[in-house]
């Protein structure tokens, strides 16, 4: 039996049907659409964090008090651990140690508010050097200036503010030159940074930033840093200075042994690495979440083809009478199932394609970020081969037992 | 030299436990050619006689020799390949496909045949000229009358070349003017293009078109009854 003319017979069999075949594979165009909108925003999550992080620079490399976490639970056991000091940021600065080191900013998180007058603000603080953060995020201020190297060392008690806390604190004032509070100690706004938005690690709107050093004198009375972060001469050398940085921290705190390292070095590959792993895996797992709908949409599909060769009995009846084989019937209503899936997994992408662009432009404007589209072409090509392979193995069941009728009992069916 | 024989063939179905003979040892031979009328009132067995016959279903005991080949020794599916190369059926209920033209009704066998794809539509063409409805030939089966749909069945029992056309009640759903015009192109195809024509039916009239009739009561043949001058001097009754 010529392939042409089966696929034509088994079309006109879903078009006899329009409303009844839709309704067959609402099932699998669900779980394809939701395949391609996960995978999809998955890769566009996955750009934009994997984008943000590489914009830090490839020459950065991050210390972190504390063990490395391996869980959610350890990452407060970073925050309050406190064994990164100043003593060991003036280890690191010198050139014997660290030979490749250019600059060096410690930063610290303050949790708090800020105040200008009767208004009130909660941004994100941290005691950290304005111009590190600026080259890092390449952001230059819309107003004022970067306050510099002599403020640090001097423990000045100045900010540098994102636009949003302008906007909140100083409505309309132009904030240079006035004084914010944070937690009862008062800072001269220097610097308003340009409306910038999300980050992978903040929103620079919504940041305040001073001097580390005073933010350990004044704001928080403490002698160690959340974080520090390092600049090396050139990428290619991030694992020789991740060396050295360990190898200065570990005699600086005596330890011999690697395990009971207090501290951990994070570098901006190994970020993109980690983040990856755990997007791919979300993606995976939400997948197979979803791939559970495209089984429950397969069986549908069984059953309405179970149905239709019962509906159909004289016609295999007839078929076979006029010398159709066994085989033939299997095709024919085999290639029904999988043109049914098919069409399913084709609607499935058109809606999912649509779904995850639309929801890209929400995610864009909601968190301000700019959002890369990613068109899954793996997950599309995956997405008609599955619901194709569910067409087979949910239409194999029904097309065998329309190819094995008897053709009389067929024919004589009411 | 019989196209088929019948020896002593018995068919017996079973409903639970009950046995019921419809084919009670039936034998007889049909040349090349002939037009034979197997008739009998319902439940005579003579549908179920046509369906061995015609290679659709099978008996349980006896012999049936198809071109001196008896059917036992034919698989799945060279059973289909028969029905497909050798044999042409025309249903009383016509059994079209009603959302398909008349072209491609006809073109149906030919889907499972060896014919080239390339002589599929001639075919066709020609088969359904031989029984005049070339004006209907895009039409969709559900739109024509019972006369035009039997005579779409005709052509599509044609479009293989068969050797033999098994044609079961063929008036049975047909007023009197379109059974009288079905069985007047049945008649030609014998007459005009030695088909071999075996039908069943209860009316006399139909028989009539027939020059042998076979006449079966209880699953056993009554009476064979030659109706007209041709000569088969080889038929028999066991």
């Amino acid at each position: 039996m010529r392939l042409i003319y089966t696929t034509k017979t088994a079309w006109r069999g879903i078009r006899s049907n329009v409303s009844r075949s839709l309704l067959t594979i609402l099932g699998i165009v669900i779980g394809i659409t939701a395949i391609i909108l996960i995978v999809s925003i998955g890769e566009g999550a996955q750009r934009l964090i994997v984008g943000e992080i590489q914009g830090l620079g490839a020459n950065t490399i991050i210390i972190r008090p504390g063990k490395q976490p391996s869980g959610p639970t350890d990452v407060a056991g970073t925050l309050f651990a406190d064994s990164l000091k100043n003593a060991d940021v003036e280890a690191l600065q010198r050139k014997e140690n660290v030979p490749d080191l250019i600059a060096i900013a410690p930063a610290l998180i303050i949790t708090g508010s800020a105040t200008h007058g009767r208004e009130t603000y909660r941004p994100t603080i941290f005691g950290w050097d304005a111009e590190f953060m600026g080259s890092m995020m390449d952001v230059l201020p819309a107003e004022g200036e970067y306050f510099d190297e002599a403020d640090i060392r001097g423990k000045a008690s100045v900010a540098v503010i994102g636009s949003k806390v302008a906007k909140e604190l100083f409505l309309s004032e132009d904030p240079i030159g006035k004084t914010i509070k944070i937690k009862n100690h008062a800072f001269r706004v220097v610097a308003v940074l340009p409306p910038k938005g999300q980050s992978a690690f903040f929103n620079v709107d919504e940041v305040v930033i001073v001097p580390y050093t005073t933010a350990q004198t004044y704001v928080l009375g403490i002698d160690y840093y959340n974080e520090v972060m390092v600049r090396v001469t050139d990428p290619d050398v991030v694992d020789e200075s991740v060396y050295d940085i360990t190898a200065t921290l570990r005699e600086r705190h005596n330890i011999t042994d690697p395990t009971k390292d207090d501290f951990f070095v994070v570098t901006q590959q190994g970020v993109v690495d980690q983040i990856s792993v755990i997007l791919n895996i979300l993606t995976l797992f939400l997948s197979s979440v979803v791939a559970i709908s495209l089984v429950v949409g397969g069986i549908g599909v069984m059953n309405i083809m179970l149905v239709s060769v019962t509906e159909r009995t004289r016609e295999i009846g007839l078929r076979k009478a006029l010398g159709a084989h066994n085989r033939d019937i299997l095709l024919q209503f085999l290639i029904e199932a999988v043109l049914l899936t098919g069409a399913g997994g084709v609607i499935g992408i058109i809606l999912g394609t649509a779904l995850s662009y639309l929801a890209g432009i929400g995610v864009a404007q909601a968190l301000s970020v700019s959002w890369e589209f990613a068109f899954p072409y793996m997950a599309a090509i995956e997405g008609v081969g599955v619901s194709a392979l569910v067409g087979v193995v949910f239409g194999i069941y029904p097309a065998r037992k329309a190819s094995k009728k008897s053709p009389i009992e067929a024919l004589r069916y009411e | 030299m019989y196209i088929l024989e019948a020896r002593q063939l018995t068919k017996t179905y079973h409903d639970g436990e009950v046995e019921t003979q419809v084919l009670k040892g039936i034998s007889f031979g049909i040349r090349k050619g002939e037009f034979v009328a197997i008739m009998g009132p319902s439940g005579s067995g003579k549908s179920t006689l046509l369906h061995i016959l015609g290679f659709l279903d099978r008996q349980t005991s006896g012999t049936y020799l198809f071109d001196d080949t008896s059917s036992d020794n034919y698989s799945e599916d060279d059973l289909a390949r028969i029905r497909n190369e050798k044999v042409g059926f025309v249903f009383q209920s016509f059994n079209l496909l009603p959302r398909v033209s008349v072209l491609e009704n006809v073109m149906l066998p030919l889907l499972y045949s060896s014919v080239p794809e390339i002589e599929w539509h001639g075919r066709a063409v020609a088969a359904i000229e031989a029984v005049g409805l070339s004006h209907r030939s895009g039409y969709d089966a559900s739109r024509l009358s019972g006369g035009e749909k039997q005579r779409t069945a005709i052509a599509r029992s044609l479009v293989n070349h068969p050797d033999i056309i098994f044609a079961d009640e063929p008036t049975g759903n047909l007023d009197t003017q379109s059974g009288k015009a079905v069985m007047e192109i049945l008649e030609g195809l014998n007459r005009d293009h030695g088909h071999t024509i075996i039908l069943i039916t209860h009316e006399t009239f139909t028989a009539s078109h027939a020059e042998r009739i076979l006449h079966i009561r209880d699953g056993m043949i009554e009476q064979d009854e030659q109706v007209r001058d041709r000569v088969r001097a080889d038929s028999f009754v066991k």
